[in-house]
């Protein structure tokens, strides 16, 4: 009846995965609880769980990334305590099953579960606004893919309590995750989530592609599109081709382990580097996926904050595309160690480090708009300068690793883990950062706080540092990755103090959490009525904040990059249009809900051997795609006088508080 | 002009990694005791210089120009429209460029010279161990021999090393850091590494590639002996009473973390082929398909040039 | 052509995003998501030519494959394309007769392609070639049946698609899908080329 699942599965006997199941377990239901309690759950279907509005679907994308940035933090704080402890006699307090899983499930969550909704939220809330539209190409499909991440991510903290996670490595490579050497479900948690949300991430590439290409207001020319959506239109084109070989490299790692094929067995043909190779194909991109979009961040934050236009925007646009087209050639630097010519090795490292131009010529880019402006030094500019400083060392770093020969006695080393966390770091989360404090007040309508999140700021840059440089010193001391226990007494110091990096970096965790009750609490001081909190120069500060519905009552014209700014200097800015039309928006439906708790009940099923209930999720989620495809009737029509209605009521506002 | 600058890295570099040596002697790549340990270094810290030359101004100016043209510095210049410059924009393509051309100029020279599978003299006597990872320890078969040992590499300082490995289990990485390049072992196919040690003395190895749960275990000392010790060492090893032949191989292979070093007297010749063929197809084809072990040859079958 | 269509439907629709000019726009998304189905493809055409020699001592393509045989499945494929253009030009006249005809001719033809393609599979599993029996044809098995499993959800697609001309007549949401389904039903068989000459010629050689 319920396959491999049995009560046995849940691991009482481990107090610290109880602790966490039942911590996890109590803030869920303080959740719900608030929410009876508030009695808002009306409107949380009504207005959140069904909505097809892109910014509120940001919205959900980044709480989500937000969550299981504090899971994934977790887990990384266990691994330095483990490390910092676990020498000669120690065995620390992590056993190498639960050790195993921790690391892989830190990196699954942060690169996949963090980075990737964190990502498709802040490209939710600002691509269309950036680009003149009232919504995406496909607002329904927006929602399936929300949900899809989200049943991602609910199976990855489900295998917390129910079951394992992988112990092989976010990685996952073969042969360790073939039955004969993982047979229990911990690999099969991994496969699915991935399969599910990336499914959700594929989707979400189509739909953002097609809305730039298709979606823009009159005069913004590709030539004229702002940064960020330069960078979110070349990640999803990586999206479009690289998602497609992960899934099907976990479809054949999942034939290999329910059907008995030989794709990646040590036995009968069975070829391991074939899945190094597709998951690499895949992987390298990926890392491109999650990085370009903070660049384009870093462009627009440093451009506003300099208060002058963007330095060598269209060598940016040429270096970004070079980084995308090269990100498809390097994918062999990942096993320069596995014994190829010294002629393939070659060819991949040079790839790899050409890599390093564009991404030079890009950080002179940043520099340069900064030379000769009026710089404020916001919280979203601090991340930006310290991305600046930080990210060059591991540039570095890699530079280093792209070396056959260095990376014969690197690879595999902490010293590759502080690069990596070196790039990621500063580079992807830093920049998300900046881009959650810049773009927070246009989501939300009020301002974070400045106080905390500068403190936020120190605590992260000053975390990082202490972390990853006894890391980088580690990979010198010949440390391999991944050790639960070591018996070399000259690495304990260097690893305790990274712990204490990750401690300070906590400390950074919990002012970001205090800044969001601080900013909460203040809200009404720190209201951005004017739309405009930063004196921006791109499109979605001509929008209210937070936008309406439909974000611009009238599609704007474009005829300058900056195109806001363009509309402030000719005093077109701030004014009401002679007259207003009624406007198109697409209906609230709950079939992508629907779809993401189907999709979670399939892929639980599928780790399970729950045979029954995967072919009913199955036909389930077939059913409500077909159900969806009869209706055509999915738009409705917001009156004149209600656009008239909403857009008055933002000018009285401007009115009272002195702008306009 | 080139000439200089490479001289000027050259002394740059030796004196950053003296620095470094005295420093630190537990920095072990940085205090290698072979030749390609040695190269390994070279390279890293040259390359380490060479890129200095463009990150180190970076974060001059990232700190600087903040600082600089901060809004409260009103005496600063202020160019809001300022967005273009060929000559800025030439030179920031160029400078990285001519660093990774240099580099690359490098990478040529030394992933040739430093080829795992390129003997180190191909003319002096080359001395063979085959390397089988087993779940969870290392299995070191010495042909010339006929004995084999468990967790314990020894072998005569100052003789090249000509080293053919393969696993019985998930895959795993073979390294010594302090004598340079780890490669992959990996069931049903044959890699190879050549390295060697300048003088003698015991050396940490271990396995760097994950490999499960008794994975922080594969540690192993690596002892580079004088002729006479090695010697002594052999004749120990032939006095254990263990032999290794396939039966025995069933019972070692079995998963088992922190086994002691074990000593084998003999082993059944070709015991390395016998691994290796466990899982290698019967029907192997020359140059392609898994099995094959040369450098050069696409032996793990993947789609790149 | 597909380049083409897609830069003109572009040009059209930039900047006027009203709703009623949709299908232009569903159209491209539609394209770019076929592309990344063909890197999917791309990526088990690759497995199988890397595994296509890793016989492990069992039956290689030459003792398995029946030309004939697979040139019959494949005639069925495209002639049920050819029957999908009687759909794609009862269209512009909004015959929707002649639509059903259409998609009910494709749907036959693609049921037989499908079982053809389960027939030859059951025979090898009874002959001992199933995919557990080597890498070889564990590859053979998953691409040749992954392009199964997209011409079964063609099916499927083929009867939803029935029964909403049968119901809503030849409206424009409708022909819309039914453009899809063609450009999807058309991707099918191009891939099916790559898999008959890839798979099957190269495999008896």
């Amino acid at each position: 009846m319920f396959g491999k699942l049995t009560l046995s599965a849940i691991p009482y006997h481990d107090p610290i995965v109880m602790g966490a199941v039942v911590g996890s377990v109590l803030a869920g239901a303080a959740v719900l609880g608030l929410i009876t309690y508030f009695r808002q759950w009306p409107v949380l279907w009504k207005e959140w769980l069904t909505s097809v509005d892109h910014k509120k679907i940001g919205i959900m994308y980044i709480i989500l990334a937000l969550v299981m940035l504090l899971r994934g933090f977790a887990d990384a704080l266990m691994m330095r305590a483990q490390q910092a402890m676990a020498m000669g006699a120690s065995q620390g307090f992590l056993p190498p099953d639960h050790f195993n899983q921790v690391f892989s499930a830190h990196g699954t969550i942060m690169i996949l579960f963090m980075a990737m909704p964190f990502l498709a939220g802040l490209m939710n809330i600002v691509v269309p606004q950036q680009i003149g539209a009232r919504d995406v190409a496909f607002p329904f499909l927006n929602a399936v893919s929300l949900w899809l991440s989200v049943a991602g991510a609910l199976l990855v903290m489900v295998s917390l309590g129910v079951g394992e996670f992988s112990k092989a490595g976010w990685s996952g490579y073969s042969p360790l995750t073939e039955l004969e050497y993982s047979p229990d479900t911990g690999v099969d948690y991994w496969i699915w989530s991935l399969q599910i949300a990336g499914l959700g991430t594929l989707l979400s590439g189509v739909n953002f592609l097609v809305t730039v290409l298709t979606m823009r207001a009159p005069g913004m020319t590709l030539m004229r599109l702002p940064l960020f959506t330069w960078t979110t239109v070349f990640t999803n084109v990586l999206v479009i081709f690289s998602f497609p070989v992960l899934t099907a490299a976990l479809a054949l790692v999942s034939l290999d382990r329910y059907l008995g094929f030989h794709f990646f067995s040590n036995d009968l043909g069975g070829n391991m580097m074939m899945y190094a190779n597709l998951f690499w194909t895949w992987g390298h991109p990926e890392v491109y996926i999650v990085i370009l979009p903070a660049f384009g961040i870093f462009s627009e934050v440093v451009s506003t904050f300099s208060r002058k236009k963007l330095f060598g925007y269209t060598s940016l646009v040429y270096a970004t595309a070079a980084i995308m087209f090269l990100s498809f050639a390097v994918w062999v630097h990942h096993f320069f160690t596995m014994g190829a010519s010294a002629g393939v090795n070659i060819a991949f490292g040079i790839s790899t480090m050409l890599i390093a131009v564009p991404t030079g010529v890009k950080v002179f880019n940043w520099l340069f708009t900064m030379y000769k402006g009026r710089v404020s030094l916001t919280t979203p500019m601090l991340w930006t300068i310290g991305f600046l400083t930080t990210f060059v060392l591991g540039g570095l770093a890699g530079v280093l690793l792209s070396i056959p020969p260095a990376d014969y006695v690197l690879h595999n080393s902490l010293f590759l883990i502080a690069h990596f966390h070196n790039m990621l770091v500063p580079g992807t989360l830093f920049g998300f950062l900046a881009g959650y404090a810049y773009w927070f007040p246009k989501a939300v309508g009020f301002k974070l706080d400045e106080t905390w999140g500068k403190r936020s700021f120190w605590c992260w840059l000053v975390g990082f540092y202490l972390a990853f440089v006894p890391l980088y010193m580690l990979g010198f001391m010949g440390m391999p990755r991944r050790m639960q226990h070591y018996d070399n007494p000259d690495w304990q110091p260097y690893l305790i103090a990274a712990g204490l990096g990750t401690l300070i970096i906590a400390c950074g965790i919990g002012c970001m959490l205090v800044q969001l009750l601080v900013s909460f609490i203040n809200r009404e001081a720190n209201r951005d009525v004017s739309g405009d909190p930063w004196d921006g120069r791109t499109l979605e500060w001509a929008t209210h904040s937070p936008p309406a519905p439909y974000n611009f009552a009238v599609i704007p014209t474009v005829r300058d990059i900056d195109a806001f700014w363009d509309m402030k200097q000719r005093g077109e800015a701030f004014r009401p249009p002679a007259a207003y039309e009624a406007i198109e928006m697409p209906k609230n439906c709950a079939h992508g809900f629907l779809l993401g708790i189907l999709a979670f009940l399939f892929g639980f099923a599928m780790i399970w051997h729950i045979w029954w209930l995967a072919v009913a999720g199955f036909l389930g989620l077939l059913a409500v795609v077909v159900a969806r495809s009869m209706n055509d009737d999915t738009t409705e029509i917001i009156p004149a006088a209600e656009v008239a209605r909403i857009e008055d009521l933002y000018f009285k506002r401007l009115a009272a508080a002195g702008r306009s | 002009m080139a000439r200089k600058l490479s001289f000027a890295c050259v002394v740059l570099t030796l004196l950053c990694a003296a620095t470094f040596l005295q420093g630190c002697s537990e920095l072990v790549l940085l205090n290698p005791k072979g030749p390609i340990g040695e190269s390994e270094r070279f390279l890293i810290l040259t390359a380490f210089v060479l890129m200095l030359l463009v990150v180190l101004p970076v974060i001059v100016m990232s700190v600087w120009f903040p600082l600089k043209y901060r809004a409260s510095n009103t005496k600063a210049a202020y160019e809001p429209e300022w967005s273009h410059s060929g000559k800025i924009e030439a030179v920031m393509w160029c400078i990285p460029l001519v660093i990774v051309l240099i580099l690359s100029v490098l990478v040529w020279r030394y992933t040739h010279r430093l080829d795992p599978y390129k003997p180190i003299d191909p003319a002096a006597a080359q001395f063979r161990v085959d390397v089988v990872s087993l779940d969870w320890k290392w299995l070191f078969i010495y042909p010339e021999q006929g004995i084999a040992v468990v967790n314990e590499l020894a072998f005569p300082a100052r003789t090249p090393l000509s080293f053919q490995l393969t696993s019985d289990t998930v895959m795993t990485s073979f390294f010594i850091p302090q004598l340079g390049s780890q490669i992959y072992a990996m069931a049903g196919m044959r890699t190879r590494l050549h390295l060697l040690a300048d003088e003698p003395g015991v050396y940490a190895g271990h396995n760097q590639q994950f490999s499960g749960a008794g994975y922080p275990t594969m540690f192993f000392a690596a002892k580079a002996l004088s002729p006479e010790q090695f010697e002594a060492w052999t004749r120990e090893v032939k006095k254990s009473p263990n032999t290794l032949d396939p039966a025995r191989f069933e019972q070692l292979r079995k998963p088992s973390s922190g086994d002691p070093v074990t000593y084998f007297s003999s082993v059944s010749p070709d015991m390395f082929e016998y691994i290796l063929n466990l899982y290698s197809p019967l029907d192997k084809v020359p140059g392609g398909g898994p099995g094959q072990g040369h450098a050069g040859q696409a032996q793990t079958g993947h789609g790149h040039p | 052509m597909m380049a083409v269509e897609a830069v003109h439907t572009q040009e059209i629709v930039a900047g006027h995003p009203e709703h009623h000019d949709m299908e232009p726009i569903r159209s491209l998304g539609f394209w770019i998501y076929l592309m990344s189905d063909l890197v999917l493809f791309a990526a088990l055409f690759a497995t199988y030519v890397v595994l296509s020699r890793n016989f492990a001592g069992g039956p290689t393509g030459k003792d398995l494959f029946d030309l004939s045989f697979v040139l019959i499945e494949t005639m069925l494929l495209l002639c049920s394309s050819a029957a999908y253009g009687l759909t794609m030009t009862a269209m512009p006249a909004g015959n929707a007769r002649q639509a059903m005809v259409g998609l009910t001719l494709t749907l036959l033809l693609g049921l037989g392609f499908v079982s053809m393609e389960l027939r030859e599979f059951t025979q090898l599993i009874s002959e001992g070639a199933g995919p557990q029996r080597s890498a070889f044809l564990s590859a053979f098995f998953t691409l040749v049946g992954t392009h199964g499993a997209h011409v079964t959800c063609g099916l499927v697609w083929l009867a939803v698609m029935l029964f909403q001309v049968a119901t809503k007549g030849l409206t424009a949401p409708v022909m819309g899908r039914l453009t899809r389904l063609g450009m999807f039903w058309h991707f099918l068989d191009v891939v099916w080329i790559g898999v008959f000459s890839v798979v099957y010629l190269m495999g008896v050689w």
